[in-house]
C-alpha cells in the first residue's frame, strides 16, 4: 500500500520521453529507409508522435491540426509512393554519397539554426520554479478561432483605433488564402478535365500548339469511332432497329 | 473516477486512481469496440438474411443464433496467418493494427454522456474526424504491402474515395459547430437537451439536408456499400484484405464496424440530440442537473467526501441520467449502423465514376448549400426548433464576447475560481450577466486585457 499511495509527478516526463523518442527514432527510420512507402509510413508515426507531444502539452487544437493537415499530408505523399512503387523498379531509392554529403550540411546548418533558437530563448534556458509559473490555460479554440476571423480577443481595448483594439485579427490573411486554396483547387479542376475543343489553336505559329491540336484531334476520332462501335454493337442485338437490317 | 477510487481506497492523491481510472476508460472503449464488433457483425448476418428473405444464423447458441460471431471469432483465430511470398512483410503484418488502433482512438474524444468521455476534448469534433481519417492509411498499406494486384487496386480505390468523400463530410460537420458555436461534443450535445423539436436536425430545413448529407457521406467514408469499391468482391476478389486470413482479417472488420459506430454516433451527438432522448424524463424528474451551464460536472468529489461523507458527495441522481444518457447514445448509434447495413443490403454497388460524380457533383453542392443556408438561417434569425434558450445557441455559449470589454474591466479580482462558474442563463438579467466571471477567456488573457 505505500507504494500505492505515493502522488507519482513525472506523468508527463515520463510521456514526453516516450513521445519524443518515437518521433525522433522514426525520423531516423525516414532517413535510414530505403523503400518508399516505408519511408512514408516512417514519417506518418514519427509526425503522429509530435502530434502526441501537441497534445501532451495540452495544446489538443494543434494537435489535431498536425494530425489532419501533416499526417494527412503524407498521406498523399504515400498515395504517391504506392503509384510510383507499384513497378518493382523504383521501389528501393538508393542515396549517393554526394547526395548523403549535401544533405547532411544543409540539414546540419539547420538543425543549427533551430538549436540556437532553441537555446536563445531566456525563458527556456533558465525554467523557472514550476509553481511560479502556473498559470491556469484555457483549453478553448474559441478565442484562435475569433482571431481567424477578425476579433483577437487578447488585445480587446478603448482606443479606437481598430489594430490596437485587436478588432482587425488575422482576417485578411486568412482570406487570402482561402482564396488562394480556392484558385489551386479550381486550376486543378481545369487541368485535369476532359480535353474537349479547343480555342487555342488558332494560333498557329506554336508548334506545341499545333501538335496539341494534332493530337486532340486524333483522341477526338478515336472517341468518336470507339462511341460508334459500341452504340451499334449495341443496336446489333435490338431487332427493331433499323440500322440493323443485314 | 480517480477521485472515486482514491477516495474508496482511502489513498489521496495517489496515481494508483488516475490508472486504474484509465484502464477502466480504455477497457470500456475496448470493449465498445470489440462487442459491438460481435453485435454488428451478427447483426449483419440477421439483417442480410432477412432482406433477402432468409433466416440468417439460427443455430449457434440459441433461438436466433446469437453465438455465430463467436464461432466464427473462434475459426478465425484458429485459422493460419498467411503472408504472401511477395509481401511487404513488416507493412503487411502492421497494416490492420493502424487501422484498428485509429477507430480505436476516434473513441478517445466521444462523448457517450454528460462527461461520460474518456478524454473531454474542447475541440472533439475536430479530434474524432482527423483520426477517423488516419484509417485509410490501414488500407493503403493492406494494399500496397500484400503484393497483389487486386489489393493494390482496392486501395488506391480507397484513398481515392476517402479523401474526396472527406470534403463534403467536413462541410457538414461545420453546420452545427456553426449553430452551437463550440467544436465541444459535450456541449453541442447538451444544447440539444429537452423534447425532440430540440435536436439540431430540426433547428431547420437546411440542417435537415446537412444531416442526411453526412449520412451519406460517413457511409461512403467508412467505405461500406453501396460505396465500398475497395472490396468489391465481384470486380477485385475481396479488395486490399485479398491476401488477409485469419486474425489479421477480422482485425479490419473490427475497424470497420467500430468506424461505422462511431460515425453513427458522432452523427447522433451532432444532429440527432447524443445522449439527449425525445423526451427528457431525467430532466423532467430533476435529475440530470444543470449540464447545459455547467458541462463535464463531476459526479463524485473527494474533498466533499471527506467533509460530509460517500453519499453526500456522489449525486446519485446525475449518474443514473448518465447512464440513461449512455444507453440513449448507443441506442442511436445502433440505428445508425442498422440504416446503414440496410442500405447496404438494398441498394446495388455504384461504379467508381459514379463514387466520384456522387461525392463531387451531388454531396458538395449540397453539403456548401446546407451551410450557407443554414448560416443565413441563423443571420437572418429565422424561427428555429429550439425551446433551450431564446436567443441563439451560439450566442448563448458565446454570451462573454458580447461584453467582453467590460467584463475585463470588473472582474480582475474574480478570476481565480473562473472555471467552476456556470455561464449565465439567458434569463439573467444583464448586470448579474457582467457580473459572473469570464469561463472561456485565459487567465493570461484577463491579465493584460486592460491596456
Amino acid at each position: 500500500m505505500d507504494l500505492i499511495a505515493v502522488a507519482w509527478p513525472y506523468w508527463h516526463q515520463f510521456f514526453f520521453i516516450i513521445f519524443a523518442a518515437t518521433a525522433v527514432g522514426f525520423g531516423f527510420g525516414v532517413l535510414l529507409s530505403k523503400n518508399v512507402v516505408r519511408m512514408a509510413f516512417y514519417l506518418v508515426l514519427s509526425l503522429g508522435s509530435t502530434a502526441g507531444l501537441f497534445f501532451l502539452a495540452g495544446a489538443e487544437f494543434v494537435g489535431a491540426m498536425q494530425l489532419m493537415i501533416y499526417v494527412g499530408g503524407t498521406l498523399v505523399l504515400l498515395i504517391f509512393g504506392v503509384m510510383l512503387t507499384a513497378q518493382k523498379d523504383f521501389i528501393n531509392m538508393d542515396t549517393h554519397t554526394q547526395d548523403w554529403i549535401l544533405a547532411t550540411i544543409v540539414g546540419g546548418s539547420l538543425l543549427m539554426v533551430l538549436l540556437f533558437a532553441a537555446f536563445g530563448a531566456d525563458d527556456w534556458s533558465t525554467p523557472q520554479d514550476i509553481n511560479d509559473a502556473q498559470v491556469e490555460a484555457t483549453k478553448e479554440a474559441t478565442p484562435l478561432g475569433l482571431a481567424l476571423t477578425g476579433i483577437r480577443v487578447d488585445k480587446l481595448g478603448d482606443s479606437g483605433d481598430a489594430v490596437d483594439d485587436g478588432k482587425s485579427g488575422y482576417l485578411m490573411p486568412f482570406i487570402i488564402v482561402s482564396i488562394h486554396l480556392l484558385v489551386v483547387l479550381i486550376g486543378a479542376a481545369y487541368m485535369a478535365r476532359t480535353k474537349k475543343l479547343s480555342h487555342a489553336t488558332d494560333d498557329k505559329s506554336s508548334r506545341a500548339k499545333l501538335m496539341l491540336f494534332k493530337m486532340e484531334h486524333e483522341s477526338e476520332q478515336l472517341e468518336e469511332e470507339t462511341y460508334v462501335v459500341t452504340h451499334r454493337g449495341k443496336s446489333a442485338l435490338n431487332p427493331l432497329d433499323p440500322q440493323n437490317e443485314n | 473516477m480517480a477521485d472515486f477510487v482514491n477516495y474508496i481506497l482511502n489513498i489521496e492523491g495517489s496515481w494508483f486512481g488516475y490508472v486504474v481510472a484509465a484502464l477502466v476508460a480504455a477497457v470500456l472503449i475496448l470493449h465498445v469496440v470489440a462487442v459491438g464488433a460481435l453485435l454488428f457483425i451478427w447483426m449483419e448476418r440477421k439483417i442480410s438474411g432477412r432482406i433477402q428473405d432468409r433466416l440468417g444464423p439460427t443455430r449457434v447458441g440459441g433461438k436466433f443464433g446469437w453465438l455465430q460471431t463467436l464461432a466464427d471469432g473462434i475459426k478465425l483465430i484458429a485459422k493460419e496467418d498467411v503472408t504472401p511470398d511477395l509481401a511487404d512483410k513488416f507493412l503487411f503484418k502492421i497494416a490492420p493494427y493502424v487501422g484498428l488502433a485509429a477507430s480505436y482512438a476516434a473513441f478517445i474524444a466521444l462523448p457517450f454522456a454528460d462527461g461520460v468521455v474518456g478524454l473531454h476534448i474542447n475541440t472533439a469534433v475536430f479530434f474524432v474526424l482527423a483520426v477517423l481519417g488516419l484509417e485509410v492509411f490501414s488500407v493503403i498499406l493492406a494494399g500496397y504491402a500484400s503484393g497483389s494486384k487486386w489489393s493494390l487496386f482496392g486501395a488506391m480505390r480507397e484513398a481515392a474515395q476517402v479523401v474526396s468523400y472527406e470534403v463534403p463530410l467536413g462541410m457538414c460537420v461545420v453546420v452545427p459547430v456553426m449553430i452551437c458555436g463550440t467544436m465541444n461534443l459535450t456541449t453541442i450535445a447538451n444544447m440539444q437537451a429537452g423534447f425532440l423539436t430540440n435536436w439540431l436536425v430540426f433547428n431547420d430545413p437546411f440542417t435537415f439536408l446537412t444531416a442526411i448529407v453526412y449520412f451519406t457521406c460517413a457511409t461512403a467514408g467508412v467505405n461500406r456499400a453501396p460505396f465500398d469499391l475497395a472490396e468489391a468482391e465481384s470486380e477485385l476478389v475481396a479488395g486490399f484484405h485479398t491476401e488477409y486470413s485469419g486474425l489479421r482479417w477480422s482485425l479490419f472488420f473490427m475497424a470497420e464496424y467500430s468506424s461505422m459506430f462511431i460515425v453513427s454516433a458522432l452523427a447522433s451527438i451532432l444532429f440527432f440530440g447524443g445522449p439527449h432522448g425525445p423526451i427528457p424524463v431525467t430532466e423532467i424528474l430533476g435529475f440530470a442537473g444543470d449540464s447545459l451551464g455547467n458541462p463535464g460536472m463531476e459526479a463524485f468529489s473527494e474533498e466533499t467526501a471527506k467533509n460530509d461523507g460517500f453519499f453526500a458527495a456522489t449525486q446519485f441522481g446525475l449518474i443514473l441520467s448518465r447512464i440513461i444518457g449512455v444507453v440513449n447514445l448507443l441506442i442511436k448509434g445502433c440505428i445508425g449502423v442498422t440504416v446503414m447495413m440496410w442500405v447496404r443490403w438494398s441498394f446495388p454497388r455504384l461504379r467508381i465514376d459514379q463514387v466520384m460524380t456522387m461525392c463531387l457533383k451531388y454531396c458538395v453542392p449540397l453539403a456548401a448549400i446546407g451551410f450557407l443556408g443554414a448560416t443565413t438561417w441563423q443571420a437572418l434569425d429565422l424561427p428555429t426548433g429550439t425551446t433551450l434558450t431564446g436567443s441563439h445557441r451560439y450566442e448563448y455559449h458565446e454570451l462573454w464576447t458580447a461584453g467582453l470589454k467590460d467584463k475585463v474591466l470588473l472582474d480582475q479580482d474574480e478570476t481565480a475560481d473562473s472555471s467552476e462558474a456556470p455561464i449565465p442563463h439567458e434569463n439573467d438579467t444583464q448586470t448579474e450577466v457582467n457580473k459572473v466571471p469570464l469561463k472561456t477567456v485565459p487567465v493570461s488573457v484577463l491579465k493584460g486585457g486592460e491596456r
